[in-house]
């Protein structure tokens, strides 16, 4: 479902100095249906860099990025647009929303911009909500005045309400007490079972080893700095 | 898929200064495009030229009519010009005097775009004109009150009622949100988040707020001194800038 080829990546920072820094190459890796691979390396090793260019926030300096049959890596943004309604979710450790929409509207969204009833999708938020345990006194309240844990489950409720092919996990379980935290792994662990490729950053060794496959040391696409 | 707007090599100077050169780009069905740059960078003489409110010195602005398919809105006769204005094309100005008659009731200024596509039955006219005037936060009993005497911020969202009432399929904004409150900038951009969804309207937003063009734009084009620097994905523009010009902007927003 998602296949990463000797993928480079370069910051050049024309304000400071042009300086340019290599970040990350020959980075390939692999993701088949139903499978979950975790990012794994250092602070600073470049997970979050490969992620991002991956959902194509970050501009790769060469390879390709496949997912499904879209190169990440060469598209048009109309492409990559209609990938991520469809195709490609990601959740992130923040939560980027208009002000004043409702919670429930916030996670309904991703389903009505792929056409789905609004019914149906709100029903679908519900079930979300109610399982992340959001009260429900709070789902007509916009999540932007919400405690940092409950804006992190609205923020899961949002990436899992469309049943995305292929998902990219931030650090979903960060700042969630336990209870919680094993929703949010049942749902990453029905999301493979129901086939989608999943690759995720997960800092907390025990999560990780309950949902992943696989690890992927990030370093090791690290560039040798010269001394 | 057609575009909805495809615009090639677009420039107008003014004597030997540059308005805006060499700019390229299709819109599609459902797209936001945001265009950001400092001020006197050409984004509204872009807007203007796209719209139809400048004469471009070259280049085509190609529309996807109902009727016929992609026209050149150029060498369009001034009537058609003007009733895809007012119908399929909505601008909403940066100072709502602009786009607003002051002399006329809130209600009538909504309706008279209804009425220019053949609205005539006024108690459904003014039933609209209240919903959208609801729709932008402006209570009902204001619906008989002139443009004149409301606050700046109520005229500029009484201006965007005015142009979305018709069903455009595509609108021009140039700083639509610069004088609202935030609560109120917020709900709009909510309401326009909602009309792309449902009705696939699409938009072209000149703004300085990279806040808004965030939460609001798929696509940001990034101007200087007349020139596209930059281009791309919203968040990829913003996250991840490549040229001088869009890395010095991004790195510049105060972080609230």
């Amino acid at each position: 479902m998602i296949h990463i080829e000797n993928v480079s990546k370069t910051f050049t920072l024309h304000n400071q100095g042009g300086s340019v820094i290599e970040v990350m190459q020959g980075a390939t890796l692999s993701v088949a249906p139903g499978e979950c691979v975790a990012l794994t390396g250092n602070s600073g090793a470049g997970k979050s860099t490969l992620m991002r260019m991956i959902y194509g926030n970050y501009l790769a300096a060469s390879g390709r990025i496949i997912i499904g049959d879209v190169d990440v890596a060469q598209a048009e943004p109309r492409e990559i647009l209609a990938l991520r309604r469809e195709t490609l979710g990601y959740v992130s450790q923040f939560l980027r929303v208009v002000p004043r929409v409702s919670t429930l509207d916030v996670v309904a969204e991703p389903l009505l911009s792929v056409g789905c009833d609004g019914e149906v999708a709100r029903e679908r938020a519900r079930d979300l909500l109610s399982r992340l345990k959001i009260p429900e006194t709070l789902w007509s309240l916009s999540p932007t005045t919400f405690s940092g844990g409950e804006q992190q489950r609205v923020n899961i409720a949002h990436g899992f309400a469309h049943t995305y092919p292929a998902i990219l996990l931030d650090e979903p379980t960060a700042s969630l007490d336990a209870t919680n935290r094993s929703t949010v792994l049942s749902l990453i662990e029905e999301a493979k079972s129901r086939g989608a490729a999943i690759i995720g950053i997960f800092h907390d060794a025990q999560a990780r080893d309950r949902v992943a496959d696989r690890e992927v040391d990030v370093s090791a696409f690290t560039p040798k700095r010269a001394a | 898929m057609t575009p909805l707007l495809s615009v090639s090599n677009i420039q107008k100077t003014y004597g030997h200064r540059i308005g805006c050169t060499g700019v390229n780009f299709d819109l599609y069905p459902g797209e936001v495009m945001g265009i950001v740059g400092e001020s006197g960078s050409g984004k509204s003489t872009l807007l203007n030229c796209l719209a139809g409110h400048l004469e471009p010195d070259q280049g085509e602005v190609l529309f996807d009519t109902r009727a016929e398919g992609l026209r050149d809105t150029m060498t369009m006769s001034e009537p058609e010009r003007r009733m895809l204005a007012r119908t399929d094309w909505a601008f909403v100005h940066q100072n709502a005097r602009d786009g607003l008659r002051m002399g006329v009731s809130a209600g009538g200024n909504v309706g008279e775009r209804l009425m220019a596509v053949g609205a005539r039955h006024y108690g459904n006219i003014r039933e609209q004109a209240i919903d959208w005037l609801g729709r932008v936060e402006i209570t009902e009993d204001r619906v008989d009150d002139r443009p004149s005497d409301f606050s700046g911020g109520m005229q500029q969202r009484l201006q965007i009622a005015r142009n979305l009432v018709t069903g455009p399929r595509l609108v021009f904004m140039d700083e639509p949100t610069g004088g609202l409150d935030v609560s109120v900038q917020a709900r709009l951009l909510d309401l326009l988040r909602g009309l792309v969804r449902e009705m696939g309207l699409s938009a072209i937003i000149v703004t300085h707020d990279l806040a808004v063009v965030r939460l609001l734009a798929d696509r940001l084009m990034v101007m200087k001194s007349g020139h596209l620097v930059e281009s791309g994905l919203t968040d990829q523009v913003l996250d991840d800038p490549q040229h001088t010009y869009t890395q010095l902007l991004v790195s510049s927003v105060l972080q609230v």
